[in-house]
């Protein structure tokens, strides 16, 4: 239910559930306990939870407070998702500079995790498209901080997981499109080296590149994937023929956890591989198809049963990262407990704004595991440790399992950091890596 | 198209004033408190609306003063193509059933003041001789309980007047709906723990939109509330008096 789980559905979390106030001067409600920012619960794991403690929910706050249709200038709520936003902007000839895989985050989430997307190595992050924010501290003090204007307090706020006060508003700046449609190729491939090949010659000419990886197949299939790259459509390109989807099908209730096993997971991935890899060429499609696929299923989520199921993304570096790509992915095939969410990406050079922003130069991929214990847990450390020793990293808004000493070895900005942590906010995520001592 | 929209700042109007907004109407704004008026203003103008026009009346149970504003902001507008009335508050029912005062206000605001700006609004709808009037009753209005019967009163009250009024107004063109909304995920509703019963604001918003444009009576909203309550109103006052729901 909203307010009291993340998207992955684990960990459970007991935690009191508060609304920020759209309309008045004072949006924080008083309550006496640790406070988190809670926007749409799309993270995974457990940085949108605080058990014990208060969440203050956004969703009400989603007004938008300017709109230079002239500049693509925007100044918002942080509680409005992209959804909403891109209705409004879309029209305008105007879209989010960086889109990441739903449009059912909100802008304050985007900004608190520091997003990526498919464009990530021509446009890095979220943050960095962010031209001002205010920021409301839990003692009532706010703050207005930019690149320019107290910038230390910005970067910390910047893929600072909710943690230095409460996102009241943030100023984006957009990119212009001719339409909204978006010129797509499917191009499938046998191994990771054509992945790396494809990456390598895609990254000039496409501004968004992604692949989906079978992360179940073995043997000569190992390694296949489709490679997915896309441009914003030119002006005068013909309207596709299926625009958007009028009424998307929902889950409406958890599946039993036997639905998801090596066979129908197996079968997906080699179905999804053959379907995909049909739609070969170029062709035209409408921005949400291709931005945002999973979204035409509501809560599909539930289809991994109640206990829910946990993210591994990690990124690992250029030149090193090859072999330990492979090695991950051979440990989950492996495993035979992955299902069919397996996405790969290269990351581009463009440096990360936020003192804890996650991505960084090099390859990252992206995993998910339905929740069965002990089992998954343990090769969830297994892959952490492949990550750790070729110097890669985690993404604290999909894990739930990551090691303290883990998290300070990829996060050399923890420190930096702590220094603009507001005293009373904390969450699951916080006191996990980063120990009992600090709230 | 013209929309005016009092009570503008609540959640489901504003959700409705949104999708006009984006429908690139002209919209007016009645409303209680200016600085929350100007956040839905630039929201609605941010989102396509050409003119947006907003005017605050502190006190909601100042009739006079209610209807003064009613006029002032026809007056500028000229004609009206909908008007959206769906102001309220949510009273604590131990507190009013302790308390005439608590009752009472909660009654003045929750029926008469809508009443007043129903009043207001007749003779210049009346004299366009078309248009929809809306507003938003409760199906807390359809039966007694205990556990809400302070607010179920004011809007039971409310929906017995727009029957009246819809039925007075048959002959002018110009179409009455009384909206029924269930449980809504809005401020007013922040402090009672959410079950699956509760829809959001933007769900309300589009069924009014639709009850609006097909002209419709009577709209529960989400639609199975239609059932639920068709139910409830079945059971005997015999048997009703015992339960507590």
């Amino acid at each position: 239910m909203y307010g009291s789980e993340s998207w992955g559905r684990f960990p459970k979390s007991n935690q009191r559930i508060l609304s920020a106030s759209a309309l008045t001067s004072t949006p924080i409600p008083e309550t006496a306990s640790t406070i988190l920012p809670f926007g749409q619960g799309r993270s995974y794991g457990d940085v949108c939870l605080n058990a014990g403690g208060t969440v203050l929910t956004t969703k009400h706050c989603n007004n938008i407070l300017a709109f230079d249709r002239e500049r693509g200038l925007i100044r918002v709520q942080a509680g409005i998702t992209l959804e909403d936003l891109l209705t409004v902007i879309v029209p305008a000839g105007w879209f989010i500079p960086v889109s990441p895989g739903t449009q059912y985050v909100s802008v304050g989430g985007a900004i608190a995790n520091d997003i990526h997307g498919k464009n990530h190595h021509c446009a890095g992050t979220f943050g960095r498209h962010v031209r001002k924010m205010l920021v409301q501290r839990f003692d009532g003090e706010e703050i207005i901080c930019s690149p320019d204007i107290d910038h230390l307090f910005f970067n910390a706020t910047i893929a600072g997981i909710g943690l230095t006060g409460l996102i009241i508003w943030a100023e984006v700046q957009l990119i212009p499109i001719h339409n909204a449609f978006i010129e797509t190729e499917n191009i499938p491939f046998a191994s990771l080296d054509e992945f790396f090949e494809l990456s390598k010659s895609s990254e000039k000419e496409y501004a968004y590149t992604v692949s989906w990886l079978d992360c179940v197949s073995s043997g000569t299939s190992f390694g296949r994937g489709v490679f997915m790259r896309g441009n914003h459509a030119r002006a005068g390109v013909s309207k596709p023929k299926s625009v958007d989807l009028p009424i998307r099908p929902i889950v409406p209730f958890d599946f039993p956890s036997i639905a998801l096993n090596y066979y129908s997971v197996k079968s997906f991935n080699t179905l999804y591989h053959y379907t995909q890899s049909r739609k070969n060429g170029v062709h035209t499609v409408a921005y949400r198809p291709f931005f945002y696929p999973l979204d035409s299923v509501l809560h599909w989520n539930r289809i991994y049963g109640s206990s829910g199921f946990l993210q591994f993304q990690c990124v690992v570096g250029k030149e090193r990262g090859k072999e330990a790509l492979r090695a991950i992915l051979q440990t989950t095939v492996a495993s035979g407990q992955a299902s069919f969410l397996a996405v790969l990406k290269e990351f581009g050079d463009i440096e990360s704004p936020g003192l804890l922003s996650f991505p960084r130069p090099g390859y990252t991929l992206c995993l998910d595991f339905p929740y069965r214990g002990s089992k998954t847990e343990h090769l969830m450390q297994q892959l952490e440790d492949l990550v750790v020793d070729s110097d890669g990293a985690l993404y604290p808004a999909k894990d739930a399992c990551m090691r303290p000493e883990t998290f300070m070895k990829c996060y050399p900005g923890l420190d930096a950091f702590k220094k603009f942590k507001d005293p009373r906010a904390s969450s699951s995520f916080w006191r996990r890596v980063c120990g009992d001592t600090e709230q | 198209m013209n929309i005016l929209l009092i009570g503008a700042t609540s959640a489901i109007v504003q959700a409705v004033g949104r999708i006009y907004a984006n429908a690139a109407c002209n919209i007016y704004l009645l409303g209680r408190n200016p600085a929350s008026l100007e956040v839905v203003k630039n929201d609605l103008l941010a989102r396509g609306a050409p003119i947006v026009s907003s005017e605050a009346v502190p006190d909601f149970t100042d009739f006079k003063s209610l209807q003064l504003h009613i006029e002032h902001i026809y007056t500028e507008a000229t004609h009206f193509d909908i008007v959206l009335i769906g102001h309220g508050v949510l009273p604590d029912q131990e507190v009013c059933s302790a308390s005439f005062e608590s009752f009472h206000y909660q009654f003045l605001v929750n029926f008469h003041s809508v009443a007043a700006c129903l009043l207001a609004i007749k003779p210049l709808m009346i004299a366009q001789q078309s248009g929809t009037i809306a507003v938003i009753g409760s199906v807390a209005g359809d039966r007694g309980r205990k556990s809400n019967y302070a607010y179920g009163s004011a809007k039971g009250a409310l929906e017995v007047f727009l029957e009246g009024f819809r039925n007075e107004l048959f002959t002018s063109g110009v179409n009455v709906l009384t909206v029924k909304p269930g449980f809504v995920d809005t401020p007013m509703t922040a402090s009672i723990k959410k079950g699956v019963l509760f829809a959001s604001p933007e769900r309300i918003a589009t069924d009014i939109v639709s009850a609006i444009h097909k002209r419709k009576d009577i709209k529960y909203t989400p639609f199975f509330w239609f059932f639920i309550m068709f139910i409830i109103k079945l059971i005997p006052e015999k048997i009703f008096k015992r339960l507590s729901l």
